[in-house]
């Protein structure tokens, strides 16, 4: 049936489908053209008449090499990795405390509070650096670890608590009950029956509120000190003075990161998917 | 709505539920709420003048504005003026002075130095001999307007205004009228990039909507991809393909189409701007549409077509109509996430693609004007806020997902 609708439409369809595969050209080659273009051999942004014909000479690992032996491109990996996984675990505490406590039909000022919490993801990024500059910079810890922990836990954990309460939708609240009359206390209930149940989702939110603590460049530039540079505030600095392949091949490490996030996640999805129709949940509305 | 279940549970239960939520939300207080609150105070507290200059303000007070202040009034700003000197604050009361009105830096800077070189009274005959404008009432006057510790000047100053001596409220001369373009800069920039997000974004949502499960699934990943790469990735990916010696100028010129001599400017303008951002936010258009769309029974289509409407028919009185609630969503997503735009128009848009938060950015880290900078957040904030609470009345934030 299907066939035969699509061959009623004819150019129409055809028409579609190639303006279609144009959009997600658009969408997706800026991002893959940077990964051959980083092993140039030469320091140029382009494709050499080497690199065309396949050359192997044309190619090299020279800008890899550069960024992973410089003291720079080091510190900056390392300082992503203990803010974002500081805020995120920061972050997915509190938010997934949070998340349960909004799901709870006796939640009183539901709206208000939600609003509040997910206010960080809804606020332009200049205006909470330009806010955390001034504010942070009055209690000292502008040019910290602690500011910059601190401000990307408050940015992820709209994230978290957006996941799980949408996990706790589909959460059987009746399965607490049944763990109560079985002798479970309220912490033995939420550690074995609830957080098991809903945990695809506060991972999910673990891995969104990483995410955006690994991309974030403008709290950094504001805050950040020359002991706190991360590797986007590496990148934005080769950006804006010296333009050279190695921040392609930075790219290209984080482009297999984003590949490896994305894969998690949709693998979290289907399984959560799966689960709460197994339980016969249907909350979870697809919009 | 949930009154009623409320009333039922016992009071206990709300209290716990609250007390779960408890810690982030003293968290998102302190650590996001209390800066945007120093943000907005920021604009209106200015203590420079005051705080420098206390006993001169208080002195002018008595001033009838008639001619010059009195001895004890000049007596008290050499005596200020040579204590900001040597507590090297007078940097900074030049400087705020000078935003008020340009050209007193140099008068204050200059009588810094002579008072500390030495100058005998009467002040009233020493002052205007050091610089001629302490002989004129406008720089009392300056004095005088900025003295107040609240003020609404860097408000006015946001949307190219100023106040007189004499109170009156008039523009600011034409020199300085840059904000007020720059906002209706900012405007057009996201309202040409919602138009081009949704002309690229409504036919892709719908063809994945529609299209066999799998291959959904394998499209909307693909949309997603960039969603998920870093930004700073993205855009450097643009300034590889766009710039003069770039990808596209390559592909343009070995195809003859543009002379080698003649390569397009494509990044660090308008152009740069307009593409990065459409890229970056397409993703935020489709999603939306996407799970509407995937809600619209591909066989009304075919039932109007049986009917006997033309495809356009079908799709003006049929899909269209369905479609709405994701082109609203999307629409005004794309627009409030492009208004509060910074990295990619920093990085891509030179001089001419610059747009409100780019400003902003200049003047609490270069400027250091920031009391302006503050203003001109908090303006942003109030519109995004604005937008927002649009966004939920009609569309209902809640229903607010990641992803698809």
């Amino acid at each position: 049936m299907n066939a035969k609708v699509q061959s009623s439409r004819g150019p129409g369809q055809w028409a579609l489908a190639i303006f279609c595969t144009l959009a997600l050209l658009f969408l997706i080659a800026p991002i893959l053209v940077v990964i051959p273009l980083s092993f140039n051999a030469e320091p140029y942004f382009t494709f050499t008449a080497g690199m065309l014909t396949l050359d192997p000479d044309a190619y090299s690992l020279r800008w890899y090499e550069q960024v992973l032996l410089s003291d720079e491109w080091r510190r900056a990996a390392f300082n992503s990795l203990v803010i974002g996984l500081s805020a995120t675990a920061l972050a997915t505490t509190l938010g997934t405390l949070a998340a349960v406590g909004l799901s709870s039909p006796a939640m009183p000022w539901r709206r208000a509070i939600t609003a509040l919490l997910i206010s960080p993801m809804i606020v332009p990024i200049i205006i909470a650096a330009a806010g955390m500059f001034f504010f942070y910079s009055s209690v000292n810890l502008t040019q910290t670890y602690t500011g910059l922990i601190l401000s990307h836990a408050a940015l992820g954990a709209p994230f978290v608590v957006i996941t799980v309460t949408a996990a706790m939708a589909g959460f059987n609240r009746e399965l607490l009950q049944a763990a109560a009359s079985l002798g479970a206390g309220p912490l033995r209930g939420f550690f074995k029956v609830q957080l098991p149940l809903i945990s695809p989702g506060v991972i999910s939110g673990a891995l969104f509120a990483f995410a955006a603590s690994l991309d974030e460049v403008v709290v950094v530039l504001f805050m950040g000190g020359i002991e706190q540079r991360t590797i986007p505030r590496q990148m934005w600095s080769g950006i804006r003075e010296e333009i050279s392949p190695a921040i392609l091949s930075a790219a290209t490490f984080l482009i297999v990161i984003a590949v490896l996030l994305l894969v998690t996640i949709e693998l979290l999805r289907a399984r959560s998917a799966k689960r709460s129709t197994g339980t016969g949940g249907s909350a979870r509305a697809v919009h | 709505m949930a009154a009623g279940k409320a009333s039922v549970s016992r009071p206990r239960t709300r209290v716990n539920a609250l007390m779960l939520t408890l810690p982030l939300v003293a968290f998102i207080a302190v650590t996001f709420v209390a800066p945007l609150i120093s943000m907005m105070a920021r604009g209106v507290y200015d203590p420079t003048v005051a705080d420098i200059m206390p006993e001169t303000i208080a002195a002018l007070q008595s001033w009838d504005r008639q001619g010059l202040p009195p001895e004890e009034v000049y007596a008290a700003a050499a005596r200020e003026l040579t204590l900001a000197r040597e507590e090297r604050t007078i940097g900074r009361l030049a400087t705020r002075l000078n935003r008020q009105a340009a050209g007193t830096r140099s008068v204050i800077t200059r009588t810094g130095r002579a008072l500390n070189r030495g100058a005998e009274p009467p002040w009233s005959e020493s002052l205007p001999e050091i610089h001629e404008a302490w002989g004129e009432p406008e720089v009392w006057e300056t004095l005088l307007l900025t003295g107040d510790r609240f003020t609404a000047d860097y408000y006015l100053n946001a949307v190219d205004l100023q106040r007189t001596v004499d109170g009156d409220i008039v523009r600011q001369p034409e020199t300085r009228r840059v904000y007020v373009d720059l906002f209706i800069r900012t405007i057009g920039v996201s309202l040409s990039v919602t138009l081009l997000c949704l002309a690229i974004g409504y036919p892709l949502a719908g063809f994945i909507a529609h299209a066999p499960p799998r291959r959904a699934r394998l499209l909307l990943t693909l949309v997603l991809l960039p969603f998920w790469t870093s930004l700073l990735v993205r855009t450097t990916s643009w300034i590889v393909l766009l710039q003069q010696q770039g990808v596209i100028n390559d592909i343009l010129v070995w195809a003859g189409l543009v002379p080698d001599t003649e390569r397009l400017t494509l990044v660090y303008n308008m152009t740069g701007t307009l593409v990065a951002m459409t890229h970056v936010l397409l993703p935020f258009m489709v999603l939306p549409l996407y799970s509407v769309m995937s809600g619209i029974p591909g066989v009304q289509m075919q039932a109007a077509a049986s009917l006997g409407a033309t495809w356009p028919r079908a799709f003006l009185r049929v899909y269209l109509p369905q479609s709405m609630p994701g082109v609203g969503a999307g629409c005004l997503l794309v627009f409030i996430l492009a208004i509060g735009y910074y990295i990619t128009p920093a990085l891509v848009g030179g001089q001419s693609g610059q747009l409100i938060s780019n400003l902003i950015a200049y003047h609490i880290q270069t400027s250091l004007n920031w009391g302006l900078g503050a203003a001109l957040g908090t303006i942003l904030f109030a519109a995004v806020v604005l937008l927002f609470v649009f966004y939920d009345r009609v569309l209902g934030l809640d229903r607010m997902k990641l992803g698809a």
